[in-house]
């Protein structure tokens, strides 16, 4: 794929970041760069993946702390240039707790952490994160989290409809998210995150390749 | 400089809905206690701080407040404030 590089950050406490970039190189030929945390230099990275894990030890909420990093503080400018970033898990919630998407995610409605492969329904192919082609299509991702529920008001869900900025709803519900939400994009598109995890579903062997087209959109201009 | 101890009460809105509540509560009630109509699970903050007046206190928690200790998405804050 050229010279195009994909930034993996890593926050103490990520633990999906190898998984990730495991993902992008191993299956998709995609040269990925660790991204320590108080780094803020992003001029040799082309797109950014927000790994999941607890950053922070998820201390005061999810996400939380991760949003005062450096490198989440030089992601702005980033996201402005229309430059690409995927929030996996808890990647989302940092997305969510620094304010690049709407909403919060709090505590599953059952309390459990679940871990379990789920069936989602592909609403919006905005910023050609997903394949939905012209019928509306279900890929099967898994999810791991405690804390996974999608929370928004009620003109934040109006917005986030009418806009299409559903990218992902969960076929059946796992843990009580608002209007079934499993993902969601910003307004331009180049933002996404979601609460599955596209990198555990890059290779048949280990669980089907349903995570392999977002994975390989990164690097969409 | 005076000294201030602060106290943040951090509490999920009454909108969102919060299931560490609920399951203590059906804990409360095999717990053999009555008449629980609700129960509702937040975080208490307690900060030392050092300022030139009340005033300019109530600024730095009133910061810190709305833009770590409470996510306002889903949750309210309050404090009270103690000069030492």
């Amino acid at each position: 794929m050229g010279n195009f590089t994909v930034g993996v950050v890593v926050f103490p406490g990520s633990n999906c970041d190898r998984d990730v970039s495991w993902a992008l190189e191993g299956c998709l030929d995609i040269r990925t760069k660790y991204l320590w945390h108080e780094s803020s230099d992003l001029s040799d990275v082309d797109a950014i993946v927000l790994p999941g894990g607890f950053s922070y030890g998820d201390y005061l909420r999810c996400g939380a702390i991760a949003r005062f990093s450096p490198l989440i503080n030089a992601l702005d400018e980033f996201v402005k240039s229309g430059k690409r970033v995927l929030g996996i898990c808890n990647g989302f919630q940092i997305l969510t707790e620094s304010g690049f998407l709407p909403g919060a995610l709090v505590a599953n409605k059952n309390l459990n952490f679940i871990c379990d492969d789920v069936e989602l329904d592909i609403v919006s192919s905005k910023g050609g994160w997903f394949n939905n082609g012209d019928e509306k299509q279900t890929i099967k991702l898994p999810i791991a989290h405690g804390e996974g529920r999608y929370h928004c008001d009620s003109d934040t869900l109006k917005k986030l409809v009418d806009n299409e900025l559903i990218a992902l709803r969960y076929k059946n519900n796992p843990n009580g998210s608002s209007f079934d939400i499993a993902g969601i994009t910003n307004e331009k598109g180049n933002v996404l995150g979601l609460m599955p995890h596209p990198e555990r579903a890059c290779d048949e062997k280990i669980g089907g390749t349903d995570g392999l087209f977002t994975l390989k959109s990164l690097i969409l201009k | 400089m005076d000294q201030f101890a602060v106290k943040v009460l951090v509490r999920l809105r009454s909108s969102v809905l919060d299931p560490a509540g609920e399951a203590t509560k059906s804990a409360s009630i095999k717990l053999g206690a009555e008449g629980i109509k609700s129960l509702r699970i937040g975080k208490m903050i307690e900060v030392k701080i050092e300022g030139n007046g009340e005033n300019e206190v109530r600024e730095k928690i009133d910061l810190l407040c709305d833009r770590l200790f409470a996510n306002t998405v889903i949750e309210d804050y309050e404090y009270s404030l103690e000069k030492l």
